[in-house]
């Protein structure tokens, strides 16, 4: 019987021939992701269930990303457990303040790899579906049981193909194709449901791009999202995975709930109005709204080709008067290349803030956060009420061009008009 | 009288519990700013035992368990909605806070109304009108999760009986 590839995976990590939607399935963890919010409950349920060892020391994972470095006396307490937890039980594979955003940190460090099953107590794990394998976010407590276990149940879930077909043209980005489908399937839209991304258009996007749209399944409930691998996914492997892999792909006549197709060539900008991810409208329908800060990072644009796509815009220019810009790349290895590459420099000189990698304003609890009545753009993936501090605030999310250029005119601006 | 709280679609986490909160993780200190961005005055006037009834996507958003956790703390008693978002439905569970889907809920109460929740025949009943509502029973593995008061909870109940029987679960 014909099965899609997120099917496949559970199939063989659960040790079976064939599994369907909606089968429970007890399956093997391949990687298992903290970080200093989610992991010190995790931590303190081991303890009290009384189990000392993790059931494979290699293959868990934690990083210190979303209060790094500390904000209080409290979060300092939290990382104090996690750097413990991981001297007692022997985890080399620890990031400590500094290293990164985890979901950057784990592919960079060659964790995501295609085929495998991956989770984290993060619900942007579906992050690295982009490198083909089934990745989803749990909660803390689902993680002790795999720390104690290496074993986790799963619902099979149902697959949704979306095909994509074009070119991207001049400052639109798979941010925006991955906005106007959010916009377009809803908030809960796939909820349950594993997302398989393919086509042509796809094959185009780099695997930055990839990790971008993934990335963002989750805002639609997804359980996961999944670009199968190809020489694109096996370029950027290449001298950073960690161990052998196997890459899968769907099967001809594997059956998906529901189908979709996007033309990237009749895309443009997009942005997500407050407070729901899914009030998705073309930028220029918004342009003008006036912004008092601009967030270019976070695990969904954060990278290296973000920075330079906003850098280009930046170039020589000053962000407008009363608006300020955090800047805030998504690990130590972009943190670097964009010093190497003059990229940092721009932004300073433009009249921005660089800030060290760090989940950083995304989560409202860290650097940036904002004031009542204070309007953000953002490259981040939520706009939900509070998110960024004040339930009084507002959130517009876009791309890392849409930020730039709307932190130059001080207003939300159509990048292609800068 | 346990009392229904009514709150809309798209109740995410942040709502439940912001991101600046999250320095740790004591359920009575979370649950001081629990729904404190969609209801100020939530935290002050819930009691235990109170129940939330949502529309659609309850839970959507970050995978913290704080949020549950926060809810336990304030004293809710379960959370009855239109549909849930994936990873809070599970961890809701995990921490022993009774979650329920019933598509007809939502439109039959209003916040102040009397509730009560009868978990495992699937049924929410509306104190103040008399009116009875279905929910979707639970699987029985979930149910008994539930009953255990969380995973940890069951887990250990397990890890007694099975290493009576010289193997172990976990």
């Amino acid at each position: 019987m014909a099965m899609t590839i997120a099917e496949k995976i559970l199939a063989r990590a659960s040790g079976r021939q064939r599994v369907s939607p909606g089968e429970i399935v007890e399956a093997r963890i391949d990687v298992a992701m903290i970080n200093d919010i989610t992991g010190p409950i995790t931590v303190e349920a081991l303890e009290q269930i009384g189990v000392e060892e993790v059931w494979d020391p290699s293959r868990v994972v934690i990083v210190l990303d979303h209060q790094a470095p500390s904000t209080s006396i409290e979060a300092s307490r939290e990382h104090s457990k996690l750097r413990r937890f991981a001297a007692q039980n022997k985890i080399r594979n620890f990031f400590d303040v500094g290293e990164g955003i985890c979901h950057q940190v784990l592919p960079e460090r060659g964790f995501a790899l295609p085929g495998e099953l991956v989770v984290g107590a993060d619900s942007h794990t579906c992050t690295y579906g982009a490198f083909g394998c089934f990745a989803t976010g749990i909660g803390s407590t689902d993680m002790a049981a795999v720390f104690a276990t290496g074993k986790l149940w799963f619902r099979v879930p149902e697959s949704m193909l979306v095909k994509v077909e074009g070119r991207l043209g001049r400052r639109v980005t798979p941010k925006d194709a991955i906005l106007k489908m959010v916009g377009d399937i809803g908030a809960d839209g796939a909820t349950y449901r594993s997302i398989e991304f393919s086509g042509s258009g796809m094959s185009r996007i780099g695997i930055g791009g990839r990790m971008t749209m993934c990335n963002m399944g989750v805002e639609m409930g997804a359980k996961t999202a999944i670009v199968p691998a190809d020489e694109v996914t096996e370029a950027y492997l290449r001298g950073r995975a960690r161990w052998k892999y196997r890459a899968v792909n769907s099967d001809q006549g594997a059956s998906y709930v529901e189908e979709r197709e996007y033309d990237l060539s009749r895309l443009e900008p997009q942005v997500a109005l407050p407070h729901n991810v899914d009030r998705v409208r073309p930028v220029r329908e918004v342009a003008g709204v006036k912004v008092d800060q601009a967030f270019l990072g976070s695990c969904t644009n954060g990278r290296l080709e973000d920075l330079i796509e906003a850098a280009k815009i930046l170039k020589g220019r000053r962000i407008a008067p009363g608006v300020r810009m955090l800047v805030v790349p998504a690990s130590r290895e972009i943190y670097l290349e964009a010093l190497k590459k003059g990229v940092l420099q721009k932004f300073v000189e433009a009249g921005a803030v660089v800030g060290s990698p760090s989940c950083a304003a995304c989560m409202g609890g860290h650097i940036g956060i904002l004031g009542p009545g204070e309007v953000c753009i953002s490259s981040s993936n939520r706009n939900f009420r509070g998110r960024m501090g004040s339930p009084e605030a507002e959130v517009y999310l876009g791309s890392p061009a849409t930020v730039a250029a709307s932190a130059l005119k001080g207003e939300i601006t159509d990048p292609r008009d800068v | 009288m346990a009392r229904a709280w009514v709150f809309g679609d798209n109740i995410s986490t942040d709502d439940i519990i912001a991101g600046r909160y999250l320095v740790q993780h004591d359920p009575r200190e979370l649950a001081k700013h629990v729904m404190e961005a969609v209801d100020p005055e939530f935290a002050s006037k819930v009691r235990a035992g109170d129940v939330i009834v949502a529309g659609r996507n309850f839970g959507c958003g970050s995978s913290r368990e704080h949020a549950p956790m926060a809810l336990k703390g304030a004293g809710v008693a379960a959370v009855v909605a239109t549909s849930f978002a994936r990873i809070f439905f599970r961890n809701a569970i995990n921490q022993g806070l009774p979650v329920l889907v019933s598509k007809e809920a939502k439109e039959g109460f209003r916040t102040g109304d009397g509730i009560r929740v009868d978990v495992s025949r699937g049924e929410v009943i509306n104190t103040s009108t008399g009116k009875v509502y279905r929910a979707e029973p639970l699987p029985d593995f979930l149910m008994e999760i539930l009953r255990a008061g969380g995973l940890l909870p069951y887990l250990k109940e397990m890890r007694g009986k099975e290493v009576r029987k010289g193997q172990s679960v976990i």
